[in-house]
């Protein structure tokens, strides 16, 4: 059930394969009477050991990266604002994804709509136990459904938290978490089911519809470009124009209070984003190897050109620039991670920071939208760079992966049916079909949300700062 | 008595303590301050947001001496404090009225 996609009948096979040869001779279809009996011995301890530390990484980005991240770019009376939004987004998406998040995300059966969102067979995590088993996409391999769950629970709790700083220092706490729920509910669960549920490798070719509706059309999302960033990204900018510009916004000064911070916020989001990516595949293996590398690469290159677009634009090199620089860098990867190869990876990251760069810099003082932390910018635009990137460099002729044609069993290669023009208008679809469904749906949302409790704290609050109206204590006493 | 005020870059704090101990001076209050003059402000620029700050960190020095003291003081100060550019500070001398020393009620020169 996951990330990595395609097929179609166009598709292709198989490195991920060779990763596993001892199953790849004599693999058992999942419709074999043996499976069940097998299926027990298809569990690695290396990968459930990786993966486990995998979500534990992926926390380490919500909390403390993201929260630092973003805290350090507001001004000090509305730090702990921010700190306590993402932290107890996290706590919260935690509890729902086992209550329902789980069932509706990876499951299809007992859904009126499977392709849309799954059903609630699995809701408060019904059946789930220490023996039951995950998909990889490899067949023949198996995660404990248990590691699964929670590695995807890591990615439920991010999302929405990315959200919040699109309008940082204004929006109201119990109005935001009420929000929360709802977005993970009407969004957040059902693009994960679009991008990422299957059947998986050995049930597909049995089942061949079974899946989300972006992972049929063939869309490639390797860790969560549409699904987390474009998602999040386009929520964020929608709620920062239903809610409105900070009061002050942009006459007054409103400086970032501590760039250390941010700097090391931008730091653990790096680290962390090394469980979000490689961790993305599923197995410990040599392709688990190339995400991890094209991680790193496509990050240090996307810092290194947004620090060269700043100096020769304002002469000097800011550190709020290199650590933007890598966080775009990160976001445009992720879908690619698994895909493209380590020099094309670098192409990506060098790439994208100019767009970002464009973005957050001109169009944003151009429209005069006040999205505070630019989640638009950089997590949107640098997941819609990196959707599109990742059609052109998972292409095998550019040395990338290519895709598996799972409909065959064992899952097959063919490196020359890859496609990049048909790649890239599929990636462009789903980029399209995330902005919509996201777009639309979260403007009802907040739309439902503002009416019946109100978004905005009162203009007295917000002057105050939100640390001491909301929340009844300061960031720092001296 | 003379109360003398002094508004100086802040790097250049360290060297006019010492100067100012030098000649005898036995106390002095320093503040971290914010003010602008002829040297109008600097520009900070965050992911394109230019903020211009016309408000610049400077440190305030408060000294209390002897008339026959003060003069000695202005002098080192702007001697020591300056580096020939704009922005270096200014320095103000207010005739004083009194002075005690709290711990033992010694009032006039001997409390300074």
């Amino acid at each position: 059930m996951m990330n990595r996609k395609l097929f179609g009948g166009a598709g292709a096979l198989a490195s991920l394969f060779t990763a596993v040869p001892a199953w790849a001779a004599d693999a058992i279809k999942a419709s074999d009477p043996a499976f069940a009996e097998a299926s027990v011995g298809m569990v690695d301890k290396g990968d459930t050991a990786w993966m486990l530390v995998c979500a534990a990484l992926v926390l380490l980005m919500s909390i403390p990266g993201l929260a630092l991240f973003y805290g350090g770019l507001v001004r000090a009376k509305n730090m702990l604002s921010v700190c306590m939004q993402v932290f107890m987004i996290v706590s919260i998406a935690g509890l729902m994804w086992c209550c329902v998040g789980y069932s509706m995300a990876f499951t299809s059966g007992g859904s009126p709509f499977p392709s849309i969102f799954g059903g609630l067979s699995k809701a408060l995590l019904m059946g789930v136990d220490n023996t039951t088993l995950a998909a990889t996409f490899s067949n023949n391999v198996y995660l404990p459904e248990l590691v699964f769950v929670v590695f995807q629970m890591t990615f439920a709790m991010i999302t929405p938290a990315l959200i919040v700083g699109a309008f940082a220092e204004r929006v109201k706490f119990s109005a935001i978490m009420i929000f929360v729920v709802l977005w993970s509910i009407v969004v957040y669960y059902p693009m994960a089911h679009m991008v990422w549920y299957w059947a998986g490798p050995d049930f597909l070719v049995d089942a061949p519809t079974d899946s989300g509706l972006l992972w049929g059309w063939g869309a490639l999302d390797f860790a969560g470009g549409t699904v987390v960033h474009i998602n999040a990204g386009i929520a964020g900018l929608v709620g920062c124009l239903m809610i409105g510009k900070r009061k002050g916004f942009p006459t007054e000064p409103m400086p970032p209070h501590s760039l250390v911070m941010t700097m090391i916020g931008a730091s653990l989001l790096w680290v962390g984003w090394f469980g979000f990516n490689a961790g993305s595949n599923l197995e410990a293996n040599g392709v688990t190897a190339v995400a991890f590398i094209n991680t790193m690469v496509a990050t240090c290159a996307a810092a290194v050109s947004w620090s060269l677009i700043e100096q020769l634009h304002h002469g000097k090199a800011s550190m709020l620039g290199a650590a933007t620089g890598a966080v775009a860098g990160l976001v445009a990867i992720t879908p690619a991670a698994g895909l493209g190869a380590p020099m094309t990876s670098i192409v990506l990251g060098l790439i994208v920071s100019p767009v970002c760069y464009f973005f957050v810099v001109k169009v944003k003082s151009m429209f005069g939208y006040d999205d505070s932390l630019d989640v638009f910018g950089v997590h949107c635009i640098g997941g819609i760079v990196g959707a599109i990137g990742t059609g052109i460099v998972a292409s095998p002729a550019l040395g990338g992966q290519g895709v598996f044609d799972y409909t065959q069993f064992p899952a097959a290669f063919d490196a020359s049916s890859y496609s990049i023009g048909t790649q890239v208008i599929t990636q462009i679809k789903a980029v399209v079909f995330t902005l919509l469904y996201s777009g639309i749906l979260s403007a009802v949302l907040y739309f439902i949300v503002d009416k019946t409790i109100g978004l905005r704290p009162s203009a007295d609050d917000e002057n105050q700062g939100l640390d001491i109206t909301s929340h009844g204590e300061r960031a720092y006493n001296m | 008595m003379k109360f003398i005020i002094a508004i100086i870059k802040p790097f250049k704090l360290d060297e006019v303590r010492e100067a100012l101990g030098a000649i005898g001076v036995a106390g002095m209050t320093v503040s971290e301050v914010k003010g602008f003059g002829r040297q109008k402000g600097q520009t900070e620029i965050y992911r394109g947001a230019e903020y211009s700050t016309n408000m610049l960190p400077k440190v305030k020095i408060e000294v209390a001496a002897p008339d026959d003291l003060a003069p000695k003081i202005v002098e080192t100060i702007q001697q020591v404090a300056s580096t020939e550019a704009i922005g270096d500070g200014k320095i103000f001398v207010l005739d004083l009225a009194s002075a005690v020393r709290i711990r033992t009620g010694e009032a006039g020169d001997t409390a300074l």
